[in-house]
């Protein structure tokens, strides 16, 4: 598949933010006044918009974009949107209410936490849903989504919360996403369309007669398709990039966590176990699409 | 509305015969002729006349090669447009609407003006039957000629798909596939229709039909080794022929 920067950049911001929204919804400690309040819930909400936008300018038609709240009942990727925006609407109460009185509504608070793990189960099950794509159409997919909102929305949270020491349920959450990610790594690597019994074989319905092989593409040139589906150019370094994925989504953040934890350093250095993950996250979604087969290849020479 | 209907009155579709398609393009381009004039907008192209053409197709012709364990490869041309699945995933994957299957035809139409382009429809379908228009950014696919096969201006013999009406080799079929009477229904019966990629659970309402057997000539032994052999002459050119001969 092809990886669009903007829905790579979308999912990786908006699930650390909505993971924010989750964590500071369910009472997430942040030391001091309205004005730290105000800063985390700004990013929060920001990094949550901010992937939000992104992904509607990737739209053909943007101006349309109201339209897609519609078809709640058959499409995730309408439940999405609705689910983004419910979440952010009762967040932002949250965080008014927070900022003027100093409380934390706890059924408010909770809403919203509800709020952001629906949006991020229903961003997965958009690419979890696809029949079409092997490696996504798998219940591993949404848990990986979560695993990664949670543990990047709670670094970013950790290093702007303004607490003396950071605890160890950052290594426990970073550890917990990878190892969740590791086993759908896994899962990967064996599933590919043969798996979901399609072949050149099944697409043509030829089968019957012998092995089937593409001779000639429809057109020379490239089209839609190929450039969307048969995309290929984006796994030229997918070992490289899954080595720094794993570098810095995974073992500079561990590291960082451990040594903060030891040294009892404060939790604002957790900035940058929380940066270094966010820059490994882009490449590890990255390589969620481009190494992702579509069915469609199956009709331009792919086996 | 996206969701799928339960069951649709008709269930129009095609019937491609793969044993007499010749591969000549003939339906993919009276496909793109009718559908840029006719449609809601062009059916688009982008630099049309330059070095990178590219552009949205309804219809597209591939062609493959399958060998069979014991005889030689045989060529098959492939056409593939929208098959107007029963369980189409494109339309349920649609935030918009825009995307939906008519009950009382099983058409799979996009409203272009509800559509915000945003491509999932395309990823939700194996057979590669959407494509976005590169000018409009909507997403463009196959009609059925909605705006051909009820158009009672049109001659009754212009109203079917227009890949059906231009095919030299009769290789297209447009029918109701609910009627077990019809003309389509028939030739899947009589010839095994084949259903594509039964396993995504599309349950897709087009047909193709298997090539026919090859009648193939038996296997020829290995060609010995001769020289061209002459007539005998006679008279003076005997006795020269025999007399050469003797001189080794």
């Amino acid at each position: 598949m092809h990886p669009a920067v903007s829905v790579i950049f979308f999912t990786v911001l908006s699930g650390a933010g909505f993971g924010m929204i989750l964590l500071l919804g369910l009472g997430f400690e942040i030391d001091g006044g309205a004005g730290r309040a105000f800063v985390v819930s700004l990013v929060a909400g920001g990094l949550a918009v901010a992937g939000l936008l992104a992904s509607v300018f990737h739209l053909g038609h943007p101006e349309r974009a109201l339209r897609a709240l519609s078809q709640w009942r058959s499409s995730w990727l309408s439940r999405e949107g609705i689910a983004a925006i419910a979440t952010l609407v009762l967040f932002g109460l949250y965080a008014l209410v927070w900022m003027t009185t100093g409380d934390r509504p706890a059924l408010l608070g909770g809403a919203a936490a509800l709020g952001a793990l629906v949006t991020v189960f229903t961003t997965s099950m958009i690419y979890a849903q696809l029949r079409t794509v092997p490696h996504w159409n798998s219940a591993l997919t949404p848990a990986v989504y979560l695993g990664f909102a949670l543990s990047s929305g709670w670094l970013v949270a950790t290093a702007l919360g303004g607490a003396a020491t950071a605890g160890l349920w950052g290594l426990a959450l970073v550890a917990l996403a990878w190892a969740l990610k590791w086993a759908w790594w896994v899962r990967a690597s064996r599933s590919r369309l043969s798996t979901a019994a399609s072949s050149p074989e099944t697409a043509t319905g030829l089968g019957f007669l012998g092995r089937v092989r593409l001779l000639e593409r429809p057109h020379t040139g490239e089209n839609y398709l190929t450039r969307e589906m048969v995309h290929v150019i984006g796994r030229k370094h997918a070992r490289r990039l899954r080595a720094l994925a794993l570098v810095l989504g995974c073992a500079v953040p561990l590291l960082c966590l451990a040594l903060i934890h030891v040294t009892g350093a404060p939790a604002v250095l957790t900035l940058l176990p929380a940066l270094s993950m966010i820059v490994g996250l882009l490449a590890e979604r990255w390589l969620f699409f481009a190494e992702a087969e579509h069915a469609v290849s199956l009709y331009y020479g792919n086996r | 509305m996206t969701s799928l209907p339960a069951s649709t009155d008709k269930r129009l579709g095609l019937v491609i015969d793969l044993d007499t398609c010749v591969g000549c393009h003939a339906c993919a381009v009276n496909c793109k002729e009718w559908n840029t004039g006719a449609g809601a907008s062009p059916l688009s192209d982008a630099d049309a006349y330059g070095a990178d053409v590219s552009g949205a197709w309804l219809n597209r012709i591939h062609t493959f090669e399958v060998t069979p364990a014991d005889a030689p490869a045989q060529i098959v041309h492939f056409p593939k447009s929208c098959l107007h699945c029963d369980d189409a995933p494109c339309v349920t994957v649609c935030p918009t609407g825009a995307s939906h299957k008519r009950s009382e035809d099983g058409i799979v139409l996009v409203t272009e003006d509800m559509c915000i382009g945003c491509g999932l429809c395309a990823w939700a379908c194996p057979y590669g039957a959407r494509e976005m228009d590169p000018v409009e950014n909507v997403m463009k696919k196959c009609t059925l000629c909605v705006d051909r096969i009820y158009d009672e201006v049109l001659p009754e013999e212009d109203r079917i798909p227009a890949c059906v009406r231009t095919c030299p080799s009769n290789a297209r079929h447009f029918g109701d596939f609910n009627d077990p009477g019809s003309h389509v229904s028939r030739l899947v019966a009589d010839r095994g229709g084949i259903e594509l990629m039964p396993e995504m659970g599309t349950k897709p309402v087009n047909r193709y039909l298997p090539p026919r057997p090859k009648a193939r000539a038996p296997a020829a032994g290995p060609v010995a080794a001769t020289r061209p052999q002459t007539a005998k002459a006679d008279g003076f050119l005997g006795w020269l022929d025999a007399a050469l001969d003797k001189l080794g």
